[in-house]
């Protein structure tokens, strides 16, 4: 609960605006944010769906102070931990490592992130590049219509973690129904913590394989299985809920990005042609697409002590939500911020975060964005969209993962 | 330009490879994913402004970006407060 103060929230029933609120284009913000940090500042007050109040940081410098914050918590275990719907509280019981704080989340990362350093992720660019080549071939033979998200974004991210993790491809088609259960939109509490059930199921068969198995694979389940679990420094209950939280983070934001990126990119044809000219500069692109559409909009937090942030005091217990797509929008940090910029070279937008939860996959999705909109792009470079821009269904706020059900092409 | 020392906190690091990103030629990441420096720490010139970049970049403040005191190089007297 949060305490009552004259400067934190109140517990009251005063008129808040709504948080999170609806998108109203696929790629731009919700307005109400905008017109909230214009009239009210980059730190404003808002009420959760459940009737809590919150705060919500709408600025990029008081993001970024409050996002390396050690006072700030992303302990999930806490009884009073904020979430935005109810479908990602159900998410939050049943995850790890997204909802520690160190020193305790260090420990986990740690045994993560070789697997996902730059270096890997370059070795890994080639088996991505592959497949990527395969499904946009698949798509030319097929002929058009395709569906950008279901032909190309999702199987190349299903493909990616599955070689990450080790996971058998064969079964990507499983987990990515049970994923779909989690952010589909009028999803309940219930249908998510199902979906959770299915996938720790299948993780708990997928590791006591592994455990048997003479040779571990090169994937790194294998490597959790073999070592950390093998000496005891992980449990079984650990490795699996660290398996759940990569497949489901791996695949649905990563196949997100590429499938927005492509509308987004269809959508400017001055932008589009910027893209095509010189292909050496993808990796700029993809890091103002990032910057951009901002898909894992919300970020939630809760207050582990008094923080002051500019001329407001956040209380001890208040909960704190953070609007990334909003923040990479702010003015004071990007000149002409709703301008879609490929050339840009704005690094520091917040599109993966900040501080020790900054995206573990952040590599990998850049390799995978490039890969796949290079391809498409000089593959099909008639490629367009199948039907008009404005039924291009998007996925509600409370989906959490910002996106579009399908994105018809022809060419 | 006067040179800066950069040192990197290797407990801090998160190993989300940004400084790597940023200038590969002065940082990279260890097998296990931490960062670690391919110079002696002392850089200058046009390398001053990149590793502020990773410095600005680095989501976890695992690099700190300072006047070089040691006096190894650059004009003395423009050594931090
Ligand atoms: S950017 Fe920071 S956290 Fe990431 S690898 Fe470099 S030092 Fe570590």
């Amino acid at each position: 609960m949060s305490h009552p103060s004259a400067v934190g929230l109140t517990n009251g029933t005063e008129p808040l605006p709504d948080f999170p609120q609806l998108r109203q284009c696929p790629y731009q913000p919700p307005p109400g944010y905008r017109e909230l940090r214009e009239n009210q500042g980059p730190v404003v007050r808002a009420r959760l769906y459940d009737g809590r109040p919150t705060w919500v940081v709408l600025g990029h410098a008081q993001a970024r102070e409050l996002l390396i914050d050690p006072r700030l918590s992303s302990d999930w275990s806490r009884p009073d931990f904020p979430s935005p719907s109810p479908r990602r509280k159900a998410i939050q019981k049943a995850t790890i490592l997204v909802g520690m704080d160190p020193p305790e989340h260090s420990a986990y990362r740690r045994r993560l992130i070789s697997a996902f350093s730059v270096r890997r992720t370059r070795e890994l660019s080639v088996s991505i590049q592959r497949r990527a080549d395969e499904l946009v071939e698949a798509m030319l033979e097929k002929g058009p219509p395709a569906d950008i998200l279901g032909g190309l974004a999702l199987p190349l991210s299903s493909h990616t973690i599955c070689r990450i993790l080790g996971v058998p491809y064969e079964d990507h088609d499983y987990f990515e129904e049970q994923s779909a259960l989690l952010v589909s939109p009028q999803v309940t509490e219930d249908d998510a913590t199902q979906a959770l059930m299915n996938l720790r199921t299948y993780l708990t068969t997928l590791v006591d394989r592994k455990e048997k198995e003479a040779e571990p694979g090169d994937g790194l389940l294998d490597t959790l299985v073999s070592e950390d679990l093998a000496d005891g420094s992980l449990s079984r209950d650990d490795v699996i809920r660290l398996g759940i939280i990569l497949l489901m983070a791996g695949h649905e934001t990563t196949a997100s990005m590429i499938t927005l990126s492509t509308f987004t990119l269809l959508q400017n044809p001055a932008q589009l042609a910027v893209f095509r000219a010189d292909p050496g500069k993808a990796a700029l692109a993809v890091e103002e697409l990032l910057r951009y559409l901002s898909i894992g909009d919300v970020a939630m937090r809760i207050a582990a002590a008094d923080i002051t942030v500019g001329d407001v005091t956040i209380r001890e217990g208040d909960s704190v939500m953070l609007s990334t797509s909003e923040i990479n929008r702010d003015p004071a940090a990007f000149e002409d911020a709703d301008v879609l910029d490929l050339e840009r070279g704005a690094r520091h937008h917040l599109g993966f975060g900040y501080g020790v939860h900054q995206c573990i996959g952040q590599n990998l999705a850049r390799a995978e964005m490039e890969s796949a909109l290079t391809t498409l792009f000089t593959r099909i470079p008639g490629l367009r969209l199948a039907v008009p821009a404005e039924q291009v269904e998007i996925k509600p706020a409370q989906s959490g993962v910002q996106g579009i059900y399908e994105l018809p092409v022809a060419w | 330009m006067s040179a800066v020392r950069i040192v990197a906190d290797t407990g801090r690091c998160i190993g989300a490879g940004q400084c790597v990103l940023t200038a590969a030629d002065l940082f990279d990441q260890d097998e296990n994913g931490i960062v670690e420096l391919l110079t002696d720490g002392v850089v200058s010139g046009d390398d001053v402004a990149r590793v502020r970049e990773a410095e600005h970049l680095c989501p976890a403040a695992a690099l700190t970006v300072a006047p070089d005191t040691d006096g190894t190089t650059g004009p003395p007297g423009q050594q931090g407060a």
